[in-house]
């Protein structure tokens, strides 16, 4: 018995220039926010970019877009909808507000599904919001997407950056691109994540400030863009794109 | 029509297959398609004859359909999916991305998401003839 889903991966994702998974040991550090922004950022500088939420059991990337009614339209695939001109993929078309009980054989079988239906089309930029950890959705995208780049986020918490550690090391053991660490929420002048990120090797990206004024602009695209969040991604963004010429 | 981008699937996937296994020829492909995700199988069939390479040109592909068991794991009631059941809204989702009937679908019995599709999933490929 073959799934022959797998094989049609790489073509579905062929026209795409550069896949970024943004990715987090940890949940509750800011990774759906930083991804949503990084793709706002990249399309608002020209190019052609998709959001992917990947974060099937606790999707919010559309909560943080304010995505509308619009919908993936069925045309020899699914074609993701323009969402604040992005093309925007999520499970959440086909779960509604409802949960989404799944385990990991599950979570891997919904993925590959998507991966194998939705048609993207040419882009500059495929940005993946990733669920926390190291589970079923960071394994299959590494095995499917071989060229996947991993942004990582964590917060000053020593707690958030000792799994974040261990996922860059296993990225790094695999032979994955680590684009860098970037540290979310700072909320004092210390250095220690910056220092323990270079230690392991890995380039560490920037801070930012936690923000108090995220969440009034949550679903609302400008003021989103206004954030301390958005004015950092803004700036990977410019360094992703000067890198792309 | 998202049949198609399914169809397109199981013809790369035969091209993989015949590669690794050297087949010079491919006779005929098996392909099982589940109750779940209610493939409209005349449009697959169809965009399976439209996206034949030249290198699949003679092949045959042997479509049929197959019943989704469902097993509940939390009380290990074992069930047969109906699509009659449905809404046209939820079946939809289900023929979009079969595992969000884990949103929908609970068990008979006891009331759990928590079930697996113990047969019957999707599209998969059975089997593949040819000759070296």
């Amino acid at each position: 018995m073959v799934d022959p889903r797998t094989s049609i991966v790489e073509e579905r994702l062929g026209r795409i220039g550069r896949i970024i998974a943004v990715s987090s040991g940890k949940g509750g550090v800011g990774k759906s926010l930083v991804a949503t922004t990084l793709a706002l950022a990249l399309a608002r500088k020209g190019s052609k970019v998709g959001l992917f939420d990947l974060d099937f059991t606790s999707p919010s990337t559309h909560i943080i877009l304010g995505a509308g009614d619009a919908k993936p339209r069925e045309e020899k695939g699914l074609l993701p909808p323009i969402v604040c001109g992005l093309k925007y993929m999520s499970l959440m078309y086909y779960t509604g507000d409802e949960a989404a009980p799944l385990r990991g054989m599950d979570t891997s079988n919904a993925l590959i599904e998507l991966l194998a239906v939705t048609i993207w089309g040419k882009l500059d930029f495929l940005v993946i919001d990733m669920p926390p950890g190291i589970g079923d959705a960071v394994l299959d995208l590494i095995r499917l997407v071989r060229n996947t780049e991993f942004l990582v986020v964590t917060t000053p918490s020593q707690l958030a950056f000792e799994t974040v550690k261990k996922f860059v090391m296993l990225l790094k053991e695999m032979n994955i691109r680590v684009l860098g660490v970037v540290e979310n929420m700072k909320m004092n002048s210390g250095d220690g994540i910056r220092g323990r990120t270079e230690e392991l090797g890995i380039p560490f990206l920037g801070e930012i400030r936690y923000d108090p004024k995220v969440e009034e602009a949550i679903g609302k695209e400008a003021r989103l863009l206004e954030t301390a969040i958005a004015q950092k991604v803004k700036e990977l963004a410019e360094t992703w794109l000067s890198e792309n010429v | 029509m998202h049949e198609w981008a399914l169809a397109e699937a199981v013809i790369a996937a035969t091209t993989d297959i015949a590669e690794k296994q050297k087949l010079k020829r491919v006779r005929e492909v098996t392909v099982k398609i589940g109750e779940l995700q209610q493939v409209e199988r005349e449009i697959f069939v169809f965009a399976l004859k439209q996206l034949k390479p030249f290198s699949l040109e003679k092949t045959q592909f042997r479509v049929t359909r197959g019943r989704t068991k469902l097993k509940c794991r939390a009380c290990g009631n074992a069930w047969i999916f109906q699509k009659a059941k449905l809404n046209a809204e939820t079946a939809e989702a289900i023929h979009f991305v079969p595992e969000v009937a884990h949103t929908y679908i609970k068990c008979s019995r006891c009331g759990s998401p928590d079930f697996e599709f113990s047969e019957g999933r999707g599209v998969w490929i059975e089997n593949v003839k040819g000759e070296r």
